[in-house]
């Protein structure tokens, strides 16, 4: 058995490197090493790298890497794709961008390793639109690994091929959805499709596709080269590895934390300074707006998929969202409600009608215009939401509401004795002035 | 179909002496020119299948034409084979899209939930008032575009705004003021994370897969990225796997242990002495964050 330091910097670990984004940075430290060493294996014997990593989807379903690769049918004739979802959405999830800006070489690498062990000709990295200089970043990188032979035809004599391109999205949520996101590459309104088949048969073009997020794909490379007996000795039980923990909101200092995986938000909090100064924790997000929100009480959940799924949450995308008692859950829970309605594509009824109806009763309750049984009408329809739409965005949907009424009933029902919302906006934001503790 | 030479494709090969030529925002019954079709064809020809093309094709009409025009939609569609009405439901699908005409400059202001409740539905309501618009107009004087626009995948710099989709992090009511007060008075403004901005037009351009040279601008990571980073430097913290023994981090590990049992999250465990030094010294990047945003003048109350 070994263990680790609490936090272990692989994917941020050249972060503050001069210039880091650039190739010549990248291989003064080591990097495209491990695609020589890819390269020389057997494509199958990469995969059954990944799948000994234990390495799980860090785009927020967890699904194991590695298992997702092997599904790739090889007697198929048709061309194999790599689709790389950079469309970085769900609110509070602030990772791969961070990671593409400063270091997009590192999932240049990773596709170039990814696309070997499922023997594809062309990969896509298909990043939001809403980023400028990430894309100048990442079509910079590829650009370089072009011209140093890392990408093209007969990559380093190895006589295996790859086209990459980067593709810009235009802003739309459900195209991080990666069968919307396959739509959407296919230059159409990005709506999910029906599975089966499932894009590992039949995906980008009618042809098997594998679709990674960026952080899964960028952990690759460090896998091939430290092996995945390290991999996997990091981590909890069934969740191994690191990731990135990206703490917001109303903490002394925000920002990116690269741990194993297991952390608790207690340890991450202290590492980040505390809440700021004469506040404390009320609620927060473990992975993004679609993980039902979590409270004070759960400072010590592991932050593993299975440490948060058993608070009744989700680990999604480590998107830690922090908001303290000045905070009013009424407005947060609505605010992201309207970002689902907005979002939501329209191609079924549960999540188009759902999201509506959701915003028009949160909104009363928010001015206290509501009244005690709309909890129950709230309930009711995310009943009706979850389980019956279409794609995970309507699940989404409905969690910040039914995990606010949980732990918050008190809070939605103040709002109708106060006649609106009883809590000051101005004190919640980073400008309040700063009252000075007693 | 996936075969074509490998040179043409290296993305980043681009001269800019094919740059299209800038038409009026008026609609016109005229086709785009010659030098756009050329363009908007070599879109399509970097996928095994043209119509993959049709995003950055519309993109790179924003660029040439200042928003989405029917005639752009007419070259889309006839490059690809494919109706307009087709083109136009992809078009309409999409926000970054915009059939009016869009200002020099794309101003938004993240209020999804973190950035609202953090001061983003504030600076909203500033703009709106300062720039005497409403959302998603643009100013008389064709300078300012304003939005609100969603979670922009930057929560750790909250309250966020961007410019023609470029970070301005950190930002306050008043340092957005001054921002928008720079840029219609036609002042040089980076991106706290970014180059020097440029137009609307030009950051539709690098969307449209043709790059503009500025990657080498700006910052690896801006200071919140970095904060774990830094933390794990101080303490000498690796990836490295420790064998179990071993003294020094032996004792380290328990100091980490955190007591449950203690109120509150950063006070009452016994680990907060230990790293009252750290957190000292990243609350002082905290302080300094909103003077680091060169568009922050600092005046704000806090
Ligand atoms: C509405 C919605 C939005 C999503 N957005 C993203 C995203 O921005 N990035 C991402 O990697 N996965 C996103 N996902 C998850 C993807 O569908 C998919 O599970 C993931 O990309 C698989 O990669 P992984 O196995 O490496 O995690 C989203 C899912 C849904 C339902
Ligand atoms: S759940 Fe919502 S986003 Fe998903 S397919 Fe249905 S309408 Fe579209
Ligand atoms: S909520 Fe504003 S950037 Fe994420």
């Amino acid at each position: 058995m070994s263990r680790f330091d609490t936090l272990t910097p692989v994917l941020t670990d050249n972060w503050d490197a001069d210039r880091s984004w650039t190739l010549a940075s990248y291989e003064d430290r080591g990097g495209y090493a491990a695609v020589r060493t890819a390269l020389g294996m057997a494509p199958a014997d990469v995969v059954e790298a990944v799948k000994a990593s234990n390495l799980r989807g860090r785009g927020g379903a967890g699904f194991p890497t590695g298992m997702k690769w092997g599904f790739i049918p090889q007697d198929n004739p048709k061309p194999k794709y790599l689709v790389v979802n950079a469309d970085e959405s769900e609110p509070g999830t602030c990772k791969d961008v961070p990671l593409m800006m400063a270091s997009p070489h590192t999932l240049v690498e990773g596709v170039i390793i990814a696309s070997y062990a499922i023997r594809a000709s062309h990969a896509f990295i298909y990043v939001r639109g809403e980023v400028l200089h990430v894309v100048r970043r990442l079509q910079r990188a590829v650009q370089e690994a072009y011209l140093a032979g890392h990408l093209g035809t007969d990559i380093h004599g190895s006589g295996y091929s790859l086209e990459l391109t980067v593709h810009a999205g235009a802003g739309a949520y459900i195209c991080g959805e990666e069968t919307a996101l396959l739509d959407s590459l296919e230059g159409r309104r990005g709506q999910p499709r029906l599975r089966p088949p499932f894009p590992a048969v039949a995906g980008l073009y009618a042809s098997p596709t594998v679709i990674n997020n960026v952080e899964s794909i960028a952990s690759v490379p460090s896998i091939i080269a430290r092996g995945a007996e390290w991999f996997a000795s990091m981590g909890t039980e069934k969740s191994k590895g690191f990731g990135i923990f990206s703490l917001s909101g109303h903490v002394a200092n925000p920002g990116q934390f690269e741990a194993p995986l297991g952390i608790t938000l207690r340890e991450l909090i202290d590492l980040a300074g505390g809440m700021r100064e004469g506040h404390e924790l009320k609620f927060w997000t473990p992975g993004g707006s679609s993980t039902p929100i979590l409270t004070a009480e759960h400072l010590d959940v592991p932050l593993d998929f299975e440490g948060v799924a058993g608070a009744g949450s989700m680990l999604g995308t480590r998107a830690l969202q922090l908001f303290d008692e000045t905070t009013c859950v009424v407005r947060a829970v609505l605010r992201w409600t309207e970002f689902y309605k907005h979002e939501s594509c329209g191609k079924c009824t549960p999540c188009r009608e759902g999201t509506w109806w959701l915003v028009q009763t949160l909104a009363n309750l928010e001015q206290g215009k509501g009244q005690e049984s709309d909890l129950d009408l709230l309930d009711d329809v995310c009943d009706n939401i979850l389980g019956r739409s279409f794609c995970a965005l309507g699940d989404g949907a409905t969690s910040p509401i039914t995990s606010s009424i949980q732990y918050f009933r008190e809070e939605y029902l103040a709002h109708l004795t106060h006649g609106g919302c009883p809590f000051d906006r101005e004190a919640s934001t980073v400008f309040a002035r700063q009252e000075v503790p007693a | 179909m996936t075969a074509s030479d490998g040179a043409s494709r290296i993305p980043g090969i681009d001269d800019g002496t094919n740059a299209a030529a800038v038409s009026t925002t008026a609609e016109t019954s005229e086709p785009l020119d010659a030098a756009t079709y050329a363009e908007l064809r070599e879109i399509g020809a970097r996928y095994p299948q043209a119509r993959s093309g049709l995003l950055p094709m519309l993109h790179l009409v924003q660029s040439v034409e200042g928003r989405v025009t029917s005639r752009g939609i007419e070259a889309c569609a006839e490059i690809l084979g494919i109706s307009a009405a087709e083109v136009s439901g992809v078009a309409t699908f999409y926000t970054m899209y915009k059939r009016r005409p869009v200002g020099d400059y794309h101003v938004g202001v993240c209020t999804n939930t973190l950035c609202a409740v953090m001061g983003g539905d504030l600076i909203f309501e500033r703009l709106k008032e300062h720039l005497d618009v409403g959302n998603d107009e643009t100013t008389d004087d064709g300078a300012i575009t304003l939005e609100h626009v969603e979670c922009n995948a930057a929560c750790d710099y909250a309250p966020v705004m961007t410019v023609n989709w470029e970070f301005m992090d950190n930002m306050t009511p008043d340092s957005a003021c001054a921002l928008v007060d720079r840029l219609r008075a036609g002042e040089p403004v980076s991106s706290t994370r970014g180059p020097r901005l440029v137009t609307w037009r030009q950051a539709e351009r690098v969307l449209a897969g043709f790059p503009d040279d500025l990657a080498d601008e700006g910052p690896s990571a801006g200071p919140s990225s970095l904060v774990g980073l830094q933390i794990a430097r101080e303490r000498e913290w690796t990836a490295e796997a420790r064998p179990d023994g071993d003294d020094d981090s032996a004792a380290e590990a328990t100091a980490e242990q955190v007591d449950p049992a203690s109120s509150g999250a950063a006070e009452g465990s016994h680990e907060a002495e230990e790293i009252e030094d750290d957190a000292a010294v990243a609350a002082s990047d905290a302080d300094v964050k909103h003077e680091d945003n060169p568009d922050n003048p600092g005046g704000d109350d806090k």
